[in-house]
């Protein structure tokens, strides 16, 4: 058979147009059957909450845990009877960690399946491309994505961050202990992108109001594949390489870091779990990481003092106590970053039931109720740790931990306060309009 | 670390890449030299080569070597028997129309990166290096693999030299490439040729691809960097010049591995596309191309 576009005769046309336009309408029926059955606007209609999963993308990894959590969650308060009453549906789309995808998943939940909120985002481009269509639609938007761009008043009254602490308030309380005791000469590498733009800024200040200083910044496009080229910016006289990095790179990242240093004398290594969130340890050719340190939300290895909600946690959403998965021992998970997905869920049921919310027309008195909300109490429901929420800003506060890489296990060394991440709100979302 | 240190290491990364980058244009440069069609897909090939390294490295136990040797005939021989397929299936269909190849070849990309997104899933991961020797300069360290990427893309590039130039098989792809007409005449089956290029084109991609899986993270979207890298050295290089390819993989190479580390990565690309740009608009049938009369 040959290639012939041009032998369609006009009958053919017309034939594929009327099978193209059955085609459609049977999708159209399909896509609107529940509206048309009455189902979606009876009293019994679940809660829905609009999952904007980084399934496919540089966020893969991430997202396979944030889902995996999510689902624990859901069950978990359908279990205990709902959201007033009401089961919660969790209705999942894949933004492939894309921000144009994003804004369109907010406008899908908004205009096909009507959720009554959208949930879940992380990567910091994602939520920021995605934030000004959920406040044009008045969709509440709750983000665990520990990026500073909510806090900073640059996004609108209708999106969140109750459930994960920001970047700048991590940096804020921890670069006291970085100054005091690894070195006050620091050299950056980070994304180039939001996430990473958020240390740069602030960590460049909290370091200096230590006394110290950052030599050189290294960005590095989040897409990257081949690293060794950047470390030879390192300048000799840095104290401490503080690293953070994100995207399907990450493990080649660090075991570049290790071959260029090799055997010599290098500078003290303080990383972001980012740079190997859902890696493990025990890898080969990580071994050079022996006695460098780590930001951790939530310690992925269990500690000795291990609190009890913190062991219900791991056995809920399949973690065992060396933060990988209990049916794969190689599946290692997001664990300083998805407790965030769950805690913020219990949240959302929480300003829920204080608005008395049964459905989309409650929106704006659900924003009130996120907004009067001060604070959490460390819990089963909010296992990470106590934390201060601040209505203004939408933002939270915790707890943040510094540990050591001892036997290929990370072991907590330092444990910050909250108090010691707060800083002057620079925004106050409750002057917007609703 | 002083200039030459500096300009050492920035050597070694630009002969990484370009050793990696001269197998993989070189399969691109073959299936135009010889089809006269672009294959929008060459980049997915690259992607398949380096899935299929994981999953045999992967699934046999023992020494990461026994993986990687296996992986090295393995990848390559699935790639080319799904590309040959590929062209009987779909190219032949189309009588290699230029403009339709194009067009179907970008729809083997997505059908190729969506099929390995299900079956693979959307993690990166990492393939073991064979083995871990490690060089210690006194001014930095370089794995020991990498170089060898080096020595083994240089034996690769000359086989295929070999087979091009001193074998009956080179010498029906060289007739078909000079003159498909009088090629059929001679007897040489010219569908079969096509679909052996075609094969053998996506089997120097897995091939780079081989090498590359160890240094790098295996990923659904990594073949999307090499294609663009191919087409930059092949327009350069001239299209369907192997020669032109080499040297332009090896200029373009260096290049982006000296740029990169002087100054950063995106001005590299960026100095790249405005040579593809500049050859484009001042030598358009490239470097080493032949001007159409």
């Amino acid at each position: 058979m040959s290639y012939t576009p041009d032998k369609m005769t006009d009958k053919d046309k017309r034939k594929s147009l009327r099978k193209l336009a059955g085609a459609a309408g049977i999708a159209m029926t399909a896509q609107f059957s529940p509206a048309l059955t009455g189902h979606v606007l009876g009293s019994d209609r679940p809660i829905k909450v609009g999952m904007q999963l980084h399934r496919t993308g540089i966020g893969a990894s991430y997202g396979r845990w944030y889902e995996r959590v999510a689902v624990a969650t859901v069950k978990l308060i359908n279990e205990e009877g709902g959201i007033n009453g009401r089961p919660v549906e969790l209705v999942i789309e894949d933004d492939g960690t894309d921000p144009r995808r994003g804004a369109e998943v907010i406008e899908k939940f908004a205009t096909q399946h009507k959720t009554d909120v959208a949930y879940g985002t992380l990567f910091s481009h994602v939520v920021i491309g995605s934030s000004p269509r959920a406040g044009e639609l008045k969709l509440p938007y709750y983000v665990v994505s520990e990026g500073y761009h909510v806090a900073s008043g640059s996004l609108n009254r209708y999106v969140f961050q109750p459930g994960i602490t920001d970047v700048r308030s991590q940096i804020a309380s921890m670069a006291p202990w970085i100054a005091t005791n690894l070195g006050k000469k620091i050299t950056m590498i980070f994304p180039d992108y939001a996430f990473g733009h958020d240390h740069r800024n602030y960590f460049s200040i909290a370091i200096a109001e230590q006394g110290g200083k950052v030599l050189e910044m290294i960005p590095v496009p989040p897409t990257e594949s081949s690293f060794t080229r950047y470390f030879p910016r390192i300048p000799r006289e840095t104290e401490v390489l503080y690293h953070v990095l994100v995207g399907p790179g990450v493990l080649t990242f660090v075991k570049e870091m290790g071959q260029f240093f090799g055997t010599r004398d290098r500078p003290r290594i303080f990383g972001y779990i980012d740079s190997l969130e859902a890696v493990d340890f025990a890898t080969p050719q990580l071994e050079f990481l022996q006695g460098t340190h780590f930001w951790e939300a939530f310690p992925r290895y269990a500690q000795p003092d291990q609190t009890r909600h913190d062991q219900y946690f791991r056995h809920q959403v399949g973690v065992d106590q060396n933060g990988a998965s209990v049916s794969d021992s190689r599946d290692i998970s997001a664990y300083s970053h998805m407790f965030g997905c769950w805690e913020t869920l219990f949240i959302i049921k929480q300003a829920m039931e204080t608005c008395g919310y049964s459905g989309p027309e409650d929106r704006q008195a659900l924003i009130e109720a996120t907004e009067s909300l001060t604070g959490f109490a460390e819990s089963r429901n909010h296992p990470q740790g106590s934390k201060v929420f601040n209505g203004k800003i939408h933002q939270c506060f915790g707890i943040q931990h510094i540990s050591r890489v001892e036997d290929s296990r990370l072991k907590v060394v330092h444990t910050t306060s909250i108090e010691d991440g707060l800083y002057e709100p620079e925004a106050d979302y409750t002057q917007m309009a609703l | 670390m002083g200039l030459g240190p500096f300009l050492l290491l920035a050597s070694l990364e630009g002969l990484v890449q370009a050793a990696v980058l001269s197998l993989s244009a070189l399969g691109l440069c073959l299936v135009f030299g010889v089809l006269r069609v672009v294959n929008v897909a060459h980049g997915e090939f690259h992607m398949v080569g380096a899935v299929i390294a994981w999953s045999v490295s992967h699934v046999l136990f023992g020494h990461p070597l026994l993986g990687f040797l296996v992986a090295l005939f393995v990848a390559p021989l699935l790639v080319g028997l799904i590309a040959f397929t590929a062209d009987r299936v779909i190219l032949r269909k189309i009588n290699h129309n230029p403009e339709a190849t194009i067009v179907a070849t970008i729809g083997m990309l997505y059908v190729i990166q969506q099929s390995v997104l299900i079956g693979f899933g959307p993690d990166a991961r990492a393939m073991e290096p064979p083995f871990y020797f490690h060089i210690n300069f006194p001014w930095f360290g370089y794995s020991g693999y990498k170089l060898s990427v080096i020595l083994m893309a240089a034996a690769l590039l000359l086989m295929v030299w070999h087979v091009l130039s001193r074998t009956r098989l080179g010498l029906i792809m060289r007739a078909t490439q000079l003159d498909r007409e009088m090629a059929q005449v001679f007897g040489i089956p010219v569908g079969w040729v096509y679909g052996l290029v075609f094969a053998a084109g996506a089997m120097l991609a897995a091939l780079g691809a081989v090498l590359m899986a160890p240094i790098r993270q295996v990923h659904y979207l990594m073949g999307l960097d090499p294609l663009l890298m191919s087409f930059i050295v092949v327009i350069i290089g001239g299209l369907g010049s192997i020669r032109g390819a080499l040297l332009a993989a090896l200029v373009i190479g260096m290049s982006d591995g000296i740029i990169s580390m002087f100054f950063s990565p995106t001005l590299a690309k960026m100095i790249s596309t405005l040579l593809v740009a500049l050859v484009l608009i001042f030598k358009p049938e490239g470097l080493f191309g032949l001007r159409k009369s």
